[in-house]
Parts: C-alpha cells; structure tokens; sequence
C-alpha cells in the first residue's frame, strides 16, 4: 500500500482522483510516471502546433488533426496528472468524469448546431425577398 | 476465480464484507470523499467553461468588421505560454509526490517552480491583452472579440486564484506541516492546477490554433 494512502485506513481500497497507487517501488515510480506523461504531452503539444502552423497537412483536415491532437493529450493529462485510470478502485471518479463529458458534449455540439441552423435559416432571407420581387 | 476477479468494480459485492456504500465497513476514508467531491466541483468548472466555448466557437465569425483571429494570434507567444504551463503543470506533480514523501525541501522547491512557471504564464496573457487593448481591439470591439476575452481571460482568473492557493498551500505546510487535513487540501489544489491544463489544451486548440488558420 501506497504512502499516498490515508494512514487511518490502511484496507481502504477506493483511490481519490489523483491519487497514485504505487505499489512497492515508491518515489521513483511516481516521479517516472509523471515524466511520460510531461513527455507525451510535450510530444504533443508540438505536433498541435506544427500541424496549425506548417502546411503539412492538408488544409481542410487541420481542424480535424487538431482536435485528435487536443483530445489525445487531455487523455494523456486525465491518466498521467490526475490519475483517473480504469481500474476498479477508480469507478467512481470514471463515472463522475463520464457525465461530465457527456453534458460538454451536449452542451457543445447542441448549441454549434442549433445556431448554425438558426444562422442558416437567416441566410435565406434576403435571397427570398429577392425571388419575391 | 477470487472474489474481485469476478466483480472488480463491486457492483454485486459478491457477500465482501468490507464494502462501502452500503452500511458495511463504515464510509469511504476522509481523503477519498474530499478529492471525489473536488472532483465533481472540476467536472463542473469544466461544464462552465464548455458553455464559453460554444459562445466563442458560435462568435469567432462575428468581427463586425473588426480584425479576425488570424491577424491578432500570436501563436509563437501562445507556445511559450503552453510550455510554462504544462512544466507548471509537471513541477506540481513533482510537489504532491514530494508531500507524500513528507519531503519539506523537494515540496517547498517543486512549488516555488510551479509558481514561477505559472506567473509567468498569467504575464503573458496580461501582455497580450493590454497589447489588443492598446490598439483598440478590446472586449467592446466585436463580438468574437468579447467571446475571445472572456474565454481566454476565465482561464487567466482560474490560474491567478489558483496561484493565490499554491502560495496559500506554502504557507499552511510551513506553519503547520504534513497534517492529513494539509494533504488533502494539497491533493485539491493539485487537481485543480492539473484541470487548468487540461482546459489549457482545449483553449489553444480550438481558440488560437484554429482560430489562426481561419
């Protein structure tokens, strides 16, 4: 059992979001983990900003390219910092994160197309006074 | 098969004796409730700044004849401010292992380094907004402008109170050490800085690089 552990409750068996386990091997492992994560974010970080900056990609799929980008490194952020992991003493905290996703993505997505219609629908005008004359 | 093999995530309890959640074995340990309600409370600063980002991406269009995001980004500036926060984001990481291991020295060092680094961060910003302001492309100038300030600038608040807190966290564990109710505070204000980033990532994404290359 981890020293990150409340010592109160030596069997607790659920781990608070950010919470590491470590198991046995201590400070090293901790510290390790967090430089694959600053490395894997960093390695990313880069690639967002050279696919925005450079024409490497092909124009029209950069928005795609960089969304891929972001969303990977917040998943890189989710395990490495905040230690969110699957395993089951972490279901809680999976839970909790994956209603909050779900209400961005509602939030999101419902409003971009929401107005995107209503802004469709008012392109139309002029082009209609214009059929009626 | 064992007992957690066959449920690991103690939906059927399977008769464990000890589970929570049901009267047995008492409540989840104090750190355990802390940290998942902090949690929820990050889940739902993020919802609130997914509500900015609609407004922004549904505005970044509406210039009113003002300059676009593609004449204003400086992304080489916006690179600089990404690296100061995410080593930030590392030195944190580097400071609650250090109060785990009740590391006073490596603690005070780590956060000092996080402070400088998210200082730095928060002067960016401030320099470039005064530098839109001055040239009179304020919150006032368009629509997307005002949606670019308020986005960016909530996340530039978010990181100077929580820079505020980092100092806060130096001082409680100078003058009263590594209590548990210390520890916890410090797992809170950890994953309040890490969730900066987090939302960090999504800011330069959708609003400079994308805005930049339209």
């Amino acid at each position: 059992m981890s020293e990150f552990v409340d010592d109160l409750h030596p069997h607790a068996d659920d781990t608070a979001p950010g919470d590491q386990r470590l198991d046995g091997s201590g400070i090293a492992h901790g510290v390790f983990s967090y430089l694959i994560g600053l490395a894997m974010a960093a390695g990313l970080t880069v690639a967002s900003f050279y696919v925005g900056g450079s024409g490497i990609v092909w124009m029209p799929v950069v928005p795609v390219a960089l969304i891929v980008l972001a969303i990977a490194q917040m998943g890189v952020h989710i395990v490495f910092f905040l230690h969110i992991t699957t395993g089951p003493e972490s279901t809680n905290n999976v839970l909790a994160l994956a209603f909050g996703v779900l209400i961005v993505f509602l939030l999101m997505a419902g409003s971009l197309w929401i107005m995107a219609n209503l802004n469709h629908n008012m392109m139309l005008m002029p082009r209609m006074m214009e059929m009626q004359r | 098969m064992t007992i957690a093999a066959a449920d690991p995530n103690r939906v059927g309890d399977l008769g464990r004796s000890d589970a929570r959640g049901r009267g047995e074995g008492g409540p989840a340990p104090k750190r355990v409730v802390v940290a998942f309600g902090f949690w929820i409370f990050l889940l739902s600063d993020i919802v609130m700044f997914s509500a900015f980002f609609a407004a922004y991406a549904v505005l970044a269009g509406q210039t009113a004849g003002g300059p676009s995001g593609s004449q204003i980004f400086d992304v080489r500036g916006v690179a600089v401010e990404t690296g100061c926060l995410l080593a930030s984001s590392f030195a944190c990481g580097l400071a609650s292992i250090s109060a785990g291991a009740r590391s006073r020295l490596w603690f005070y060092v780590a956060m000092a380094v996080t402070f400088i680094l998210g200082a730095a961060f928060v002067g960016l910003e401030v320099s470039e907004f005064a530098g839109l302001v001055e040239r009179g492309d304020g919150p006032q100038r368009s629509a997307f402008l005002t949606a670019f300030f308020t986005v960016v600038g909530c996340h530039g608040l978010h990181v100077s109170a929580g820079l505020l807190w980092l100092l806060t966290m130096m001082a409680q564990v100078f003058a009263k050490g590594f209590r548990p109710d210390i520890l916890r505070r410090m797992l809170c204000f950890s994953l309040f800085w890490h969730a900066l980033d987090i939302i960090w990532v999504a800011l330069f994404t959708v609003v400079y690089l994308l805005g930049a290359g339209a």
